[in-house]
């Protein structure tokens, strides 16, 4: 028999029916919902007369557009509070497994709330109606993002029609450094590969770099997997991840926990499997990295400079590069820890897991952030999250500090909510994307680890953590 | 989902590289919970000089005129030219939905992000991906000629040329029936209904946590 990949024994373990054409029905275990893709979905079931074909493979919150403070007042923005309260009734007529909705005590960024019930599982099929969806790979489960005609088509028939990707790996030798994170290396490998670099793949992260990884830190780096271009991001089942699942409210128990823990097991890309790409890094050799762009591509080391676009042979990229120096307001050569910084956010479904909070605490501990930056957002993932930091100590660190401690949400990551730039504000974000006017018309992003954003809010510009 | 038989249609460039949905529709207007309206909404950012929120009448609004799809000369374009990795980023359904709404039927590109490449299908959008070389020649003879049209036949799966000339694209049989009639995808797979419950029934036995 042919070695297998893990992406291959994921998708041949799903597969329903191959259909004439190459591609096949997929079977989806877990579909997590959320307020802005699936109103429309709904919409759509109503109107054909259709049921969800198996309403508890649903489990749902609400998070993009819900506010990160003043909880008490409800939601202020009525077209904000219409989308929720359409949740909330979809969920009434329709049914799912659970529901987390706007204040509830384990309400969160869908892709932090999924793991920690234990919703998320090794093995299964993950879908939301949400790129980041890739974060669930982490847990050796096929996990990808999915448009709303899809989220329908996933209520409806419990399928996808799915064209199988092919298979990526980025393996990682060594050790991350002191103060070199997952954020960094998913920076770094994006910064390699390229944003377009994993389109039609599915990439597998492997090797002794990732093996040394927490669920956080896998979860961190799956989660980047599309700006990667992939889909889907993989890391093999492990020890670590039993012990991650194990206990958790939706995770099997006693024997059903020993059977499926003996498929999961198996849930490893066999040796001398194929790759139709790969790409090695040496995790010993990297930086905390900062990107100056516009693109989560356009990254560099914390103590290298903004290139310059007149070394850039290609003219496309070259004029891309020049807009984005526009737009960035930088110039090229300029030392990235030179540049100084308005605002701080510290959350997102990448960097809001309680690892990532302790983490920009430890560089806050004792110190005040900079006068010159306005606000600095800690906005934990869940709420689960922000009591397991209450407890810890976490939010009396940052208030200490100047930081601001929030209610969970996906908050100026991509700013539906309150939560956003101003035009010309200059942000260190623990966020994913740093795409013109993601946190804001006219906001500038530029993507860090935890530690390096905790560490430009008290600096009051980027600076290397290592030398904190 | 309206059916895409052969169209011939006015063409536009756009002229950068890694185009991200949240270019092509901004966050603001994703609170809609319709499917229809995205149009006027379509690269708000870019198309006009002031802050766009849901609810403005943007026939109101200053356009950019910089911009190249205000340009007299794209008025009424139905065919998008595109560059590298087209609609990267968010899953988001909205932006094929905006880039239907604003009249377009189909976007041409060296290569697509691949959600937003299956998210077109849905909506009678056709994604085509054409060699790197063609669609420099399409963007250097669309910016040189006014009215430049391109001709797209599904059914024989080519791109023609106002000089003639044919390029073929591929797609699945799956998608070009669908596109081609305008069909329900779900009601489709529903016919599969069979195997999708057989498939559950050997699931329960194999992996029952999961239906616990």
């Amino acid at each position: 028999m042919a070695r297998e990949t893990l992406y291959d024994k994921l998708w041949s373990g799903h597969q329903v029916q191959a259909l004439s054409d190459g591609t096949a029905l997929l079977y989806i275990d877990r579909h997590l919902v959320h307020e802005v893709t699936s109103p429309q979905a709904y919409e759509g079931l109503k109107l054909a007369g259709r049921r969800p074909w198996r309403a508890d493979s649903v489990v749902a919150t609400a998070d993009h557009n819900t506010p990160t403070n003043e909880w008490d007042k409800g939601i202020q923005d009525p077209v904000s509070r219409q989308q929720v309260e359409t949740l909330d009734a979809n969920i009434r007529e329709f049914g799912a497994r659970a529901y987390f909705p706007f204040r509830d005590a384990a309400q969160g960024i869908v892709h932090v709330m999924g793991p920690e019930q234990g919703a998320t599982l090794p093995g299964m099929t993950v879908v939301c109606g949400d790129s980041h969806t890739s974060t669930h790979g982490a847990f050796g489960a096929l996990a990808h993002g999915i448009g709303t005609s899809e989220v329908e088509h996933v209520l409806a028939t419990q399928c996808l029609v799915a064209k199988k990707s092919r298979n990526f790996r980025v393996w990682v030798d060594g050790v991350l450094p002191s103060g070199v994170t997952a954020k960094d290396l998913a920076l770094a490998i994006i910064g390699r590969i390229g944003t377009a670099g994993g389109n039609g793949y599915a990439i597998e992260f492997a090797g002794p770099a990732i093996r040394a990884l927490s669920m956080e830190g896998r979860m961190t780096l799956c989660n980047m997997a599309i700006e990667a271009g992939a889909r889907s991001g993989l890391v093999a089942v492990d020890q670590i991840t039993l012990d991650y699942v194990q206990g958790r409210p939706f995770a099997p128990s006693g024997a059903a926990w020993e059977q499926a823990v003996s498929w999961w097991r198996t849930l490893v890309s066999d040796e001398d499997a194929v790759f139709d790409a790969e790409v090695r890094l040496d995790a010993a050799a990297l930086q905390p990295q900062v990107t100056w762009g516009t693109s989560p591509e356009m990254v560099v080391n914390v103590t290298g400079q903004v290139p310059d676009p007149a070394a850039e042979a290609d003219p496309v990229k070259r004029s891309g590069m020049e807009r984005a120096l526009v737009y960035m307001g930088l110039e090229a050569n300029t030392p990235i820890e030179q540049i100084a910084i308005d605002k701080v956010f510290i959350g997102s479904c990448t960097n809001s897991r309680i690892e990532d909070l302790r983490a920009a605490a430890e560089v806050a501990r004792g110190r005040k952030k900079a006068a010159s930056v306005r606000q600095v957002l800690v906005v934990p993932g869940s709420g689960l999250v922000k009591a397991a930091a209450e407890a810890e100590g976490l939010h009396e660190i940052f208030l200490a500090a100047g930081f601001e401690w929030r209610e969970p949400g996906c908050s100026m990551c991509l700013a539906m909510n309150a939560d956003r730039l101003e035009p010309g504000e200059r942000c260190a974000s623990t966020s994913n994307r740093n795409f013109e006017g993601r946190q804001g018309q006219g906001g500038r992003t530029h993507l860090v680890s935890p530690a390096m954003a905790a560490a430009a809010a008290i600096a009051g510009h980027f600076v290397d953590v290592r030398a904190l | 989902m309206r059916a895409f038989t052969r169209i011939n249609g006015l063409a536009c460039p756009l002229d950068r590289a890694n185009v991200d949905t949240d270019a092509i529709i901004p966050k603001q207007f994703l609170k809609s919970i319709k499917r229809t309206g995205f149009g006027p909404n379509l690269f708000d950012e870019w198309r006009y000089l002031d802050h766009g929120e849901p609810g403005m009448d943007n026939s109101r609004r200053p356009l950019n005129p910089d911009f190249v799809l205000n340009q007299p000369r794209y008025q009424g374009v139905e065919i998008l030219l595109a560059r590298e990795n087209f609609g990267c980023g968010s899953s988001r359904e909205h932006a094929p939905w905006a880039l239907q709404d604003h009249g377009f039927r189909a976007v041409i590109a060296p290569s697509f992000a691949d959600i937003f490449f299956n998210n077109c299908y849905k909506n009678g959008v056709l994604p085509i991906v054409l060699p790197a070389d063609v669609v420099e020649r399409l963007f250097a003879e669309c910016e040189a000629t006014e009215g430049y049209r391109l001709t797209v036949d599904l059914a024989e799966q080519q791109v023609i040329l106002p000089d003639g000339s044919t390029f073929g694209f591929d797609i699945t049989e799956h998608r070009k029936h669908c596109l081609l009639n305008g069909l329900d995808e779900i009601g489709l797979t529903l016919e599969h209904s069979d195997a999708i419950r057989a498939f559950e029934t050997r699931m329960r036995q194999e992996r029952p946590w999961l239906f616990a």
